[in-house]
């Protein structure tokens, strides 16, 4: 499925008629892996929001505990195959309970204390001034090696 | 927009020096974007960890995961889940142009723009 192609025709369709510019980069960053998986804490980065609070219109960075574990999170207003699929299984599109069930078996270190829910937005500059460099910091404050992150 | 989003932050939680991992289901927005790691897993959007309910293959998906994050020697390493989801209908459903849907779909963008003019005319 070439998702950039089929979107161009279908907002096009909507009557947007300048194509949207997706991100695109030459330079690739890469960290190399600080410690081994089974002595790394990991966050999860998700774009999913936690509540029905946070709409199209009021989504904003949420900085969320893993403990206790969320029940659900809020999909709706995200864009995804609502007619092949659904959301009804959290683990299906956050794996939370996955993560934290191959840290008690030691693959990895731990779950870090806070995963985030990130806002999906036309703007590229707001993502990357706005909402990854406070995910980085939150990253830090939490000592966390390696992100996991799933986007819808 | 969803994988471009995380796209942007993986770029930059690895410039912070964390190695991370992109599980997901649109992989021409992720490599156009580029990232340092990418699990493919070739679904409609939404279960990029999984089908619903199907502990196996969600555990077995975030292993994989774990794997590239070891395994990976460089950016824009791109792994591909082994699992289908069975029903290809989607590909062509999804996001799909057809004569039947033209006129809803510019009506939904109509109504869009009304309503975001309407958001700017507001104070505060």
């Amino acid at each position: 499925m070439r998702y950039i192609d089929r979107s161009r025709d279908y907002y096009a369709a909507h009557g947007y008629d300048k194509p949207y510019r997706w991100a695109h980069y030459d330079a690739v960053p890469f960290a190399a892996l600080r410690r081994p998986l089974a002595a790394s804490t990991l966050a999860i980065v998700t774009t999913a929001m936690p509540d029905a609070g946070y709409t199209r219109k009021t989504r904003r960075l949420a900085v969320c505990e893993t403990a206790p574990a969320p029940a659900a999170l809020y999909t709706q207003e995200v864009f995804w195959d609502k007619e092949a699929t659904h959301t009804d299984d959290l683990g299906s599109y956050f794996p939370l309970a996955a993560l934290q069930a191959l840290a008690g078996e030691a693959r990895i270190g731990r779950v870090a204390p806070h995963y985030y829910c990130v806002p999906t937005t036309y703007s590229q500059r707001k993502t990357l001034e706005e909402d990854a460099p406070a995910i980085a910091a939150g990253c830090v404050r939490d000592e966390v090696d390696v992100a996991l992150l799933v986007p819808l | 927009m969803c994988h471009q989003t995380v796209s942007l932050v993986a770029r930059a939680l690895e410039e912070k020096g964390i190695a991370t991992v992109i599980v997901g289901s649109a992989l021409d927005v992720v490599e156009h974007c580029g990232v340092p790691r990418f699990l493919f897993t070739d679904f409609p959007l939404g279960n990029p960890c999984g089908k619903p309910w199907d502990r196996a293959m969600q555990r077995r998906i975030m292993e994989l995961a774990l794997e590239l994050l070891e395994g990976a020697a460089a950016p824009r390493t791109t792994l591909r889940s082994p699992f289908a989801w069975g029903d290809d209908r989607w590909r062509e459903r999804f996001m799909h142009v057809t004569e039947e849907n033209r006129a809803a779909l510019r009506a939904a963008g109509e109504a869009r723009r009304r309503s975001q003019s309407l958001d700017k005319e507001r104070p505060g």
